[in-house]
């Protein structure tokens, strides 16, 4: 009898989690569903976003999260290689471990402060796309580092074995062998943070305003609106049943666009496995 | 040994740490002809091999003194270019280990990046090397099939294959059989025969039979010692030192 308790609530436990997603996507989907059209996804906001469409919005965020990732890829791969390569295992290489780690549990609304007072004011950038986006690649760039250095540390010592006897140098082993091999998993890592960048809100408030933009962002200078912003300001400012249901449509946009990315990260990892024959 | 030796190791020692692994090893391996390293497990063997084409310093705590001539210069020789070095003394693991890549991609990798970036030229390469580790009949339709799908003993013929491809003069096998069936082992063993006639071969065995059937020399490890050395029907029929002759009559191993 004793045992009885415990079980059911672990049994009943996983159902109700899934239950949870299920009433928030099909909450989101009740309310936003009608006023999705090929008018809402294709023209510019009117009165303050009551009216029209999303589709700068939408230009927005891709843009915003376009920037992030030309900062954080390169970057993230970079330091992922360097701690999974030359690293030597030290006190020193412990301490970059760390400091990386602390990184990735600093609350959002903290990098979006320092976006704002350095990058958006001290540099100079202005509320912009530029701003946005190193803002939120400082946000996903633990992330990025961390994933990419396991899938690079997973590659098999044997790939660089046969690499090194073959008279190959550190670096064209690195980039000849173990980079094509830990891609798929680099991949991976790199979707993975581009769906939590797309979704990032409080980053994007503080570096990039919160304009219901009608104007569509060209320049990497000029400020935009996004998606959650966007949903931000209608569902805290609109106060009625037409904001809600916009809210709720634009929630199910980005919905969408996270969905997207994240079927394509599972996709490349199940690629990736058949590949190494598992 | 007479002369025409190729690789000559004069008072090498290995450390991993305190650990003495290699204890003042002078060993002589003649050109052209199969020398076979045999012990019991621990004894060194593999340590040795790894000496020759300098893989030991891929071991962080290794320290290497003494030298291996190769063709008369010291491997170990500060101006040495471990590069070209490997290029000249090829690796065959225990394991399989092709990459994730295409046949073609695998033998062509070393000549890629040894510089070779004609198309024609590297197919003829790819061709001839896997001809020599003798694949070429199971793969010539699939060479862009990963190298992955491949049985055990197909993927070790490509690393042979792959080794051959930057034309090197020593091939070092580290128990290349040790993860293969009898009929792929029988394989691999007909063609260490028949590469010993150009390349100049060290194989380090578990199997002393394996020992015997293939190789011309024989040398035998025990505790970071090389014991004894000589001509395989010398060491198989009458071995000079005891431990030897108990090593391979099977009272310990």
């Amino acid at each position: 009898m004793r045992e009885k308790v415990p079980e059911v609530f672990i049994f009943i436990s996983a159902p109700v989690v899934v239950l949870v997603f299920l009433v928030i996507l099909g909450y989101i989907f009740a309310n936003g569903a009608r006023v999705i059209s090929l008018e809402f996804l294709l023209s510019t906001p009117r009165m303050a976003g009551m009216e029209g469409g999303i589709f700068p919005m939408i230009v927005g965020s891709v843009y915003v999260v376009a920037v992030c990732m030309v900062f954080a890829v390169p970057l993230g791969i970079g330091a992922a290689i360097y701690l999974a390569e030359y690293a030597p295992e030290n006190a020193i290489t412990d301490t970059i471990r760390f400091f990386v780690d602390c990184l990735a549990g600093i609350p959002s609304i903290v990098i979006g402060l320092f976006g704002l007072t350095f990058l958006v004011h001290f540099l100079n950038l202005g509320y912009s796309i530029l701003a946005a986006g190193i803002a939120l690649a400082f946000m996903i760039l633990p992330w990025t580092v961390r994933v990419s250095e396991e899938a690079i540390k997973a590659v098999p010592r044997s790939y660089r074995e046969a690499s090194l006897a073959l008279g190959a140098t550190k670096w064209t082993t690195v980039h000849k062998v173990v980079l094509k091999s830990a891609m798929p998993g680099i991949i991976t890592g790199v979707l993975l943070g581009l769906g939590r960048a797309i979704g990032e809100t409080a980053v994007l408030l503080l570096t990039l305003g919160s304009a219901a933009s009608a104007f569509i962002p060209t320049s990497p200078f000029d400020s935009a609106g996004t998606l959650p912003v966007f949903l931000y300001v209608l569902a805290t400012q609109g106060n009625t049943a037409n904001a809600y249901a916009r809210a709720c449509g634009t929630a199910l946009v980005l919905l969408a666009i996270f969905l997207v990315v994240n079927i394509l990260a599972i996709y490349v990892r199940n690629k990736h496995m058949k590949y190494e024959g598992w | 040994m007479k002369t025409g030796d190729k690789i000559e190791t004069r008072d090498l020692n290995v450390h991993y740490g305190s650990f003495h692994a290699i204890k003042s090893v002078s060993l002589k391996i003649p050109e052209n002809k199969v020398t076979a390293l045999i012990g019991p497990s621990g004894c060194g063997k593999t340590t040795f091999l790894r000496c020759i084409n300098r893989m030991i310093e891929l071991t962080d705590n290794a320290r290497v003194s003494g030298e291996v001539l190769l063709d008369g210069m010291n491997v170990y020789d500060k101006d040495v270019d471990v590069i070209a070095l490997r290029r000249r003394i090829g690796m065959v693991f225990q394991q399989p280990n092709p990459f994730p890549m295409s046949i073609y991609e695998n033998i062509a990798y070393g000549p890629k990046i040894h510089g070779v970036r004609d198309k024609n030229n590297l197919d003829v390469i790819v061709r001839e090397s896997l001809e020599r580790a003798a694949l070429w009949d199971e793969v010539k339709g699939k060479l862009h099939e990963n190298a992955l799908r491949l049985s055990g003993g197909q993927q070790q013929r490509l690393c042979i294959a792959r080794a051959l491809a930057v034309e090197p003069e020593v091939i070092l096998f580290d128990e290349p059989c040790a993860s293969l069936d009898p009929i792929s082992t029988a394989k691999i063993e007909a063609l260490i025969r028949e590469l010993s006639r150009d390349y100049t071969i060290v194989i380090v065995t578990h199997n002393m039979h394996q020992a015997a059937r293939i190789s011309d020399y024989t040398a035998f490890f025990m505790l970071g010692e090389l014991i004894e050395c000589g001509s395989t029907p010398q060491i198989f029929e009458k071995p000079k030192d005891k431990r030897t002759e108990a090593y391979i009559t099977g009272r310990f191993g």
